[in-house]
């Protein structure tokens, strides 16, 4: 009899309410319309653009990408039209998906972090922002904020002035401590943290005797490291009171499954866009089916059961 | 529009050890034209993580039979050049966009392919002539051996060949051939192949006044336009050769 009634899947980050826990990530998802051929849009809890800075931004030269052992290396380079553009030309396409309009922001001081968040908190159809202070692959800023809590907690601070809804703020793994950086996050007025960005890695071509990528290093994503996520989620988890979104290599419904046991109230999909891009439509289904099993009748049952 | 949709293989033909051509069957969106590409799971090999981008060599909707010609260049394509009839090969397709078959009937054509860059001069081949045209093809390679589906191109138009040891047509690279050095015979010229070759294509077109369009294969992850890792740098900027190519008017390009 149980088995009949359809779990609640339904998760809450900050005031941004999903009907499910499946996001996609920033940078691996386009404007949303690249996918919407091959799966339903409004099947999404909540879908993030691409990262958006102040000013247009070319990103790095070609070659931004090498293949990797169960992943994949890229120096894009938060490439983007900035954000007037997003607001004039690509905020009336993409309000009107069915779903959380999530857009992840980026900057190189923390006056253009909350310029940016100024400038689209008009827009009602923008329910979060993700605020990337782990980019690995520019020069100034990204990453360099969230290396330090101090950093952390200057542009936390400065796009919480600046922004009235839910704000997420997308953690580094290539640190120390991240449980350090998210409770300065937590602290400065973060109603989530998003975690892992990519993985600083590089590769060599020894037969041209030359890094892959343009930037000779590069971010490192995939199942590759879906174990550190996972690892960083749980400890994340228990050092915060606010929701962690867990991603990092997920590519079926069991990573999705896994990342929420070690504590993360909803998930992003990635790199696994790229080689199925269904695959979130097959994580929702998947998810559903798993808590039939486990007889789960509300998923935020099993957030951090771990 | 887009689609995934699962393939049979029905044949593996291998030209030469270093080239086989896949015939497949499956559904093919009636809208597929020449110069667009297919991206290609690969299931039978453990260290390729991504899909590979595979240009259509012929694809008939009514039929359903898609051809893709593969070069052997490292574990995905290997594995995909072993692949036995039977075997299911999911894709993406059709995606990019492809060449401009011109209205006018009386346009003077040249399709220059090097390598398994001759694969989309097939489809485009004969889609010029269903439209009535006459195109001729400029077929380079290494070899005389390596000079691929060279008789069923000659079943569509007059082919020209270069080879760089000299054993077949003109000795040296197809860019350098006598044909393209002809002012006032080609309206528009379409090259397929290295970059190199590309480049040199592009400058003869250009010195004798004729159109180009080329077709480059950067490395792509997901071939949507969602990775941004393809970009070419073109005159407005880095674009994805996935989405706004993979076929470009030389004059779009910073060459």
């Amino acid at each position: 009899m149980e088995n009949n009634i359809k779990p609640c899947l339904a998760v809450k980050v900050g005031s941004m309410e999903m009907r499910n826990p499946v996001m996609t990530a920033s940078g691996t998802f386009g404007y949303g319309w690249e996918f919407s051929d091959f799966m339903p849009l409004e099947t999404l809890g909540a879908f993030i653009v691409k990262g958006t800075t102040l000013a247009p931004r070319e990103g790095n030269p070609y070659p931004r990408m090498a293949e990797t052992p169960s992943g994949m290396l890229n120096a894009v380079g938060l490439q983007n039209k900035g954000v007037d553009y997003f607001v004039n030309n690509i905020y009336n396409m993409v309000k009107g998906y069915g779903s959380n309009l999530v857009v992840n922001v980026s900057g190189s001081q923390p006056e253009d972090y909350a310029e940016v968040a100024r400038r689209l908190a008009p827009l009602d159809g923008v329910k979060a922002i993700e605020v990337n202070i782990s980019c690995p692959n520019v020069k100034q800023g990204g990453m360099a904020f969230g290396t330090t809590c101090a950093g952390a907690e200057a542009v936390t601070k400065a796009v919480r002035q600046a922004w009235p809804r839910t704000l997420i703020v997308k953690l580094s793994p290539n640190v120390t401590d991240i449980t350090e950086i998210a409770r300065a996050a937590e602290g400065a007025g973060a109603d989530a943290v998003s975690l892992i960005n990519t993985l600083m890695g590089m590769a060599v071509d020894v037969e041209r005797r030359r890094p892959m990528l343009s930037t000779v290093t590069g971010g490192l994503s995939g199942p590759a490291v879906r174990p550190v996520a996972v690892r960083m989620v749980w400890q994340t988890a228990k050092a915060v009171k606010i929701p962690v979104i867990g991603l990092g290599g997920i590519a079926s419904g069991r990573d999705a499954i896994e990342f929420m046991l070690a504590g993360a109230r909803a998930i992003e999909v990635g790199t696994a866009n790229f080689i199925n891009p269904a695959v979130c439509v097959e994580i929702v289904d998947w998810i559903s089916d798993w808590c039939v099993r486990h007889g789960v009748k509300d998923i935020n049952e099993i957030v951090g059961e771990i | 529009m887009k689609k995934a949709a699962d393939f049979t293989l029905t044949e593996n033909r291998r030209l030469t050890d270093r080239f086989s051509l896949l015939t497949l069957k499956g559904d093919i969106p009636a809208d597929v034209q020449p110069g667009q590409f297919v991206q290609v799971r690969v299931d039978n090999s453990k260290t390729t993580f991504l899909r590979r981008p595979i240009s259509i060599n012929e694809a008939d909707p009514a039929t359903g039979t898609l051809r893709l010609l593969i070069r052997r260049a490292g574990d995905g394509t290997n594995a995909l050049c072993d692949l036995e009839p039977g075997a299911v090969v999911n894709m993406l397709l059709p995606l990019g966009n492809g060449f401009t078959v011109p209205a006018d009937k009386s346009t003077r054509i040249l399709l220059v392919g090097g390598g398994v860059g001759v694969a989309p001069m097939m489809m485009l081949g004969r889609v010029l002539k269903d439209n009535g045209l006459q195109p001729e093809f400029l077929i380079g390679a290494r070899t005389a051996g390596e000079l691929l589906l060279i008789d069923e191109f000659r079943k569509i138009g007059t082919v020209h060949t270069a080879t760089d040891d000299g054993t077949s047509g003109e000795k040296g690279f197809a860019h350098q051939h006598s044909v393209l050095a002809c002012a006032g015979r080609w309206d528009k010229v379409c090259c397929c192949g290295p970059a190199p070759m590309m480049k040199g294509v592009a400058a003869a077109a250009r010195s004798i006044g004729a159109d180009c369009e080329v077709s480059l294969e950067n490395m792509m992850a997901c071939g949507l336009g969602a990775c941004l890792c393809c970009v070419e740098k073109t005159v407005a900027g880095n674009v994805c050769v996935c989405t706004y190519g993979p076929v470009f008017n030389v004059k779009e390009l910073t060459w």
